[in-house]
C-alpha cells in the first residue's frame, strides 16, 4: 500500500518530462503564398508564412487578447494617443545574426506606408492616423501619429520587422525560409538567433523545422491527417470533422462559433470589365437587398455545416462578444419580400424569369475558390434560392490564385463568395476592409474619395473609433458601421462557421485559438513527442 | 458478345433519352430536408450532400455522357476523315504539311492541350455552352489519329486493281471518291468511331474530376465520380456502405466495354 501511495505522489509531484527538440512539424496550405514579403501578405498562406518567419514589435495572445512585448520589450503611449515609444529587446536578431535595431524598425514603418508597395496594414495604419513619423534612437523608437490612435500596440501585431539593409528571406520570427519548391512545399529552418526562451532557459523553437505542403485537395490533406503524414489540419470542414468524430478521433476539436465569416459580394468596381447593365444592378442597394433576402442561411448552416455553423447577421461574429452589434438579426429569407424590393425598382419577374427595367434577363456568375467543397454546396444553394426570384446564377469554381488575381488585380468578375478570417477582435484589425480607400475594401478597393454617401459615413465611423479614447464611442461607431453594412449589403453575410481543427497525438504545446494562425501562435513552444 | 454489347448500349441510351421524363429538372432540384440519405423508393440511388436525386443526376449524366461522347467522336471521325482523304489523295507539298500537321497533334500531350483550351472558356459562359464547348474541343483535338489511319487507307485503296483500272480508264477522280473510295473507308471510319467514343467518354470524366468538364448544376458521369472522391479517401469500408457512389462508375464500364466490344477488331479496306 504504502509503495502504491508512493507511486502516485511519483506520479503526481513529479515534473513533466520536458519538451523534445527536434524534429520537423508538416502540415499543409490549401495554396501557394502568394509573397514571401510579410508586408503585402493578404492571403492566409502569406500570411500564415510572414507568422512563422518574421518578428513584429509587439505580438497579440492569441488566447487572452492581450498585447505582448515580442521585438519590443516594452512600450508606452503617450496619453493624447498621438505617439508611442517602443525599447527594442537587446536579444533580438534576425536569422543571420544582425541584431533588430531601431532603424530597422523605421525602415519597416516607412515601407508599409508607400503606397506603392499597396501593403493592407500600411493602406489602413496611413487610413487611420494620418502621416506618421518614426524617431530612432539606439534602442528606442519613438513612432508619432498626426491623430491620436485608440490601442496603438495593437496595430503592430501586423508590421514585420525587416532589416533596413534590405536584405532578402531574412527576419527574425522563430524560422526562416530554407528552400521553396513552387507548387510543392516551403520547408521553414529554426532560427538559431530566435530571442524567445522556455522557463528552463533553454532556446525556442524546440522545433527544427516546419514543412508546409501546398495541398489544394482538402480530402487528401485529411488523410495524409489520419495516416500521421500531417500532424495538424485547421479549418476542417464539417465533413471531415463528423468523420474524425464518428472514427472517435480525440484529435478533432471543435472551438465553437468562428471569428471567420462567409460572404458574397457584387463586384462594383468602376474599372471592372464586365457590362455597364451589370454594374447597374450592383450599385443598386435594393437588388442587393434582394438577393440577401432570397438566401436561405439556415439552409446554408444546416444542409451544407451540418449545424456547425450560425447563420450571419453582420461582419462580426457573436464569438466577438465585446464588439458584436447584437440588435442586428440574421435575415429570414422571403423571396416574395425580394421581389418587392426589385419590382420598385423597375425589374419584371414573368415566367420564372427576372427581367431588369430595360428588358435584360438578371443573370450573373460567383466565382468561389475550387476544392473549397463548403463554398462550392454554398454556391449551389444559392444558385437555388436565386433561381426562386427568377435570377440565373453561373456558379464558377476557380483555382485560389485566379481568384485571387481576379478580385484584387483585373476586376474581371461579377460576384465572388469568400470568407473573411477573424484576424482581430478590434475593429482597427479590419481597417484595411472598411476604408473606402482600402485594398481590401473588395467590392470597390482603392478608392480615391468615397463612391456613395453610406461610404464616406463609415470611413468617418471607422476614424472615429480608431481616433478615440473613449471605449463606449468606439462601440457606439462601430455598432453604427454594422448596421450601414447590414443595410446596404455591400458583403452579403451568410454564415459564421465553427472553428474546427484537429492535432495529432504526438504534436505537444498546442494551445488552440479563435484567432489564427490558430494552432500555430505558439509555435515555438510546439514540439513533437516520440 | 456483341450482340450482347449491342443490346447493352441500347439500353443504357434509352435510359439516357428517358431521363426528361424521368427527372424534368434534370436532377437539379435539391431537396434539403433529405439531404445524404441512402437508396430509397423514393430516392433510388439516395440523395448527394445537397439532397439531390442521385438516380435523377445518373440518368442526366448519362444523357449528357452519352450523347455528346459519340457526337464528339462523329466530329474527330468527320475531321480526320477529310483531312486524311485529302493527304492520301494528294502528293507533294500539301500531302507533306497534312502529314507533318498530324504528327505534331499526334505528338502533342492533347489531354492537357485539352485541360489548357477548357481553362479559356470565360467563366460567366452558360453551363449548356460550357458543355458544348468542352465536347467540341474534344471532337476537334481528336482528329489526328483518324486522319492518320484514314490517309493510309486511302494509299491501300489506290492501289487496289479495280480502283487502277478505273483510273486508267479515267474515270473522274469525284466518281472515283464518292462511289468507290469513301465505301471502302466507310468500315474503317465507322471503327475509328467506335475506338474514339469512349475515348472521350473517358476525357470527359477526366476533365469532371478535375472540375473542368460539365459545370454544376448540370450532372454528368464526370462530375458525378468526383463525388467518389471523398469516399475512397474514407476508405474501402466507407465505399462498401455507400455503393450507390459507384453507379456513374458501372455506366462509365459498361458503356465504354460495350463500345469497346463493338469496335471491329481490324478493319482493313
Amino acid at each position: 500500500m504504502s509503495h502504491l501511495v508512493g507511486l502516485l505522489a511519483f506520479l503526481l509531484l513529479a515534473p513533466p518530462p520536458p519538451p523534445q527538440r527536434g524534429g520537423q512539424l508538416h502540415l499543409a496550405v490549401q495554396a501557394e503564398p502568394r509573397s514571401a514579403d510579410p508586408h503585402v501578405a493578404a492571403d492566409e498562406p502569406s500570411e500564415l508564412l510572414a507568422y512563422l518567419t518574421h518578428g513584429v514589435l509587439v505580438r497579440i495572445n492569441r488566447l487572452t487578447q492581450l498585447p505582448e512585448p515580442e521585438l519590443a520589450q516594452s512600450w508606452k503611449t503617450s496619453p493624447d494617443g498621438k505617439s508611442i515609444a517602443f525599447i527594442i529587446r537587446p536579444a533580438a536578431r534576425f536569422s543571420d545574426g544582425a541584431p533588430v535595431t531601431s532603424a530597422d524598425v523605421c525602415y519597416s514603418l516607412a515601407r508599409i506606408l508607400e503606397p506603392k508597395l499597396d501593403s493592407p496594414n500600411g493602406d489602413s495604419l496611413r487610413g487611420a492616423a494620418g502621416a506618421v513619423r518614426c524617431a530612432p534612437e539606439k534602442a528606442r523608437v519613438t513612432i508619432a501619429f498626426d491623430k491620436p490612435l485608440a490601442s496603438a500596440e495593437r496595430w503592430f501585431d501586423g508590421i514585420a520587422i525587416l532589416p533596413a539593409s534590405g536584405k532578402e528571406k531574412t527576419g527574425a520570427g522563430p524560422f526562416h525560409i530554407k528552400e521553396w519548391q513552387p507548387g510543392a512545399f516551403i520547408t521553414l529552418q529554426r532560427n538559431p538567433h530566435y530571442w524567445q526562451r522556455d522557463a528552463a532557459g533553454a532556446a525556442l523553437p524546440y522545433l527544427d523545422a516546419v514543412r508546409l505542403d501546398v495541398q489544394r485537395n482538402r480530402d487528401l490533406e485529411l488523410m495524409r491527417f489520419e495516416k500521421g503524414e500531417l500532424h495538424l489540419v485547421n479549418n476542417l470542414d464539417p465533413d471531415s470533422y463528423n468523420r474524425l468524430r464518428a472514427k472517435g478521433a480525440s484529435s478533432a476539436i471543435s472551438l465553437g462559433a468562428s471569428l471567420d465569416s462567409e460572404q458574397m459580394w457584387f463586384n462594383q468596381s468602376p474599372a471592372a470589365p464586365i457590362p455597364d447593365s451589370k454594374k447597374g444592378w450592383f450599385r443598386t442597394t435594393s437588388f442587393r437587398q434582394a438577393v440577401s433576402l432570397a438566401i436561405r442561411r439556415e439552409d446554408l448552416a444546416r444542409v451544407v455545416y451540418h449545424g456547425h455553423a450560425t447563420p450571419a447577421a453582420g461582419p462580426i461574429s457573436p464569438a466577438n462578444r465585446l464588439w458584436v452589434n447584437t440588435s442586428l438579426k440574421a435575415p429570414t429569407a422571403n423571396p416574395q419580400q425580394a421581389l418587392a424590393l426589385l419590382r420598385r425598382e423597375g425589374f419584371t419577374f414573368s415566367a420564372g424569369v427576372l427581367k431588369d427595367p430595360h428588358g435584360r434577363p438578371v443573370e450573373f456568375s460567383i466565382i468561389t475558390n475550387a476544392g473549397n467543397k463548403s463554398r462550392e454546396r454554398m454556391a449551389a444553394m444559392i444558385q437555388q434560392d436565386l433561381a426562386a426570384i427568377g435570377i440565373q446564377l453561373r456558379v464558377a469554381p476557380l483555382d485560389f490564385p485566379s481568384l485571387i488575381e481576379r478580385i484584387t488585380k483585373t476586376f474581371d468578375y461579377d460576384s465572388c463568395l469568400l470568407g473573411l478570417v477573424g484576424s482581430d477582435l478590434d475593429p482597427n484589425g479590419a481597417m484595411n476592409v472598411w476604408l473606402s480607400s482600402a485594398a481590401n475594401h473588395q467590392w470597390n478597393p482603392n478608392q480615391k474619395s468615397p463612391a456613395t454617401p453610406w461610404e464616406a459615413e463609415i470611413d468617418k465611423l471607422m476614424q472615429t473609433q480608431a481616433l478615440a479614447m473613449d471605449p463606449a464611442i468606439r462601440k457606439r461607431a462601430f455598432d453604427r458601421v454594422q448596421a450601414i453594412v447590414a443595410e446596404q449589403a455591400p458583403f452579403i453575410y451568410l454564415i459564421h462557421r465553427n472553428s474546427m481543427v484537429g492535432v495529432s497525438p504526438r504534436l505537444r504545446g498546442v494551445q488552440p485559438a479563435l484567432l489564427r494562425p490558430q494552432l500555430l501562435w505558439n509555435v515555438p513552444r510546439l514540439y513533437l513527442q516520440n | 458478345m456483341k450482340v450482347a454489347a449491342a443490346v447493352l448500349l441500347l439500353l443504357l441510351s434509352l435510359a439516357a433519352l428517358s431521363a426528361s421524363w424521368i427527372a424534368p429538372d434534370g436532377g437539379q432540384m435539391q431537396f434539403r430536408d433529405h439531404i445524404n440519405e441512402p437508396p430509397s423508393s423514393q430516392f433510388p440511388l439516395g440523395t448527394d450532400p445537397l439532397g439531390r436525386d442521385r438516380f435523377a443526376r445518373l440518368l442526366s449524366g448519362a444523357r449528357i455522357s452519352l450523347l455528346l461522347a459519340p457526337a464528339a467522336a462523329l466530329l474527330a471521325v468527320l475531321l480526320g476523315a477529310v483531312i486524311g482523304i485529302a493527304a492520301g489523295l494528294r502528293s507533294g507539298w500539301l500531302a507533306h504539311l497534312l502529314s507533318a500537321a498530324c504528327d505534331l497533334t499526334l505528338a502533342l500531350p492533347w489531354f492537357f492541350l485539352l485541360l489548357t483550351l477548357r481553362a479559356l472558356i470565360p467563366i460567366d459562359v452558360a453551363p449548356p455552352v460550357s458543355l458544348l464547348v468542352t465536347f467540341a474541343l474534344l471532337g476537334l483535338l481528336g482528329w489526328a489519329g483518324p486522319a492518320r489511319v484514314v490517309q493510309a487507307g486511302v494509299h491501300l485503296t489506290l492501289r487496289a486493281p479495280h480502283i487502277l483500272a478505273l483510273r486508267a480508264r479515267g474515270a473522274a477522280p469525284l466518281r472515283v471518291l464518292t462511289r468507290h473510295l469513301l465505301p471502302e473507308l466507310a468500315p474503317l471510319l465507322a471503327g475509328q468511331f467506335l475506338a474514339l467514343a469512349p475515348v472521350f467518354l473517358l476525357a470527359e470524366a477526366n476533365l469532371g474530376l478535375l472540375g473542368l468538364g460539365v459545370s454544376e448544376p448540370m450532372a454528368s458521369w464526370g462530375n458525378l465520380l468526383k463525388e467518389l472522391e471523398s469516399v475512397a479517401v474514407a476508405g474501402p469500408a466507407a465505399l462498401l456502405h455507400s455503393w450507390w457512389l459507384l453507379a456513374p462508375l458501372a455506366g462509365l464500364l459498361l458503356s465504354t466495354g460495350s463500345l469497346f466490344i463493338l469496335a471491329p477488331r481490324e478493319v482493313t479496306p
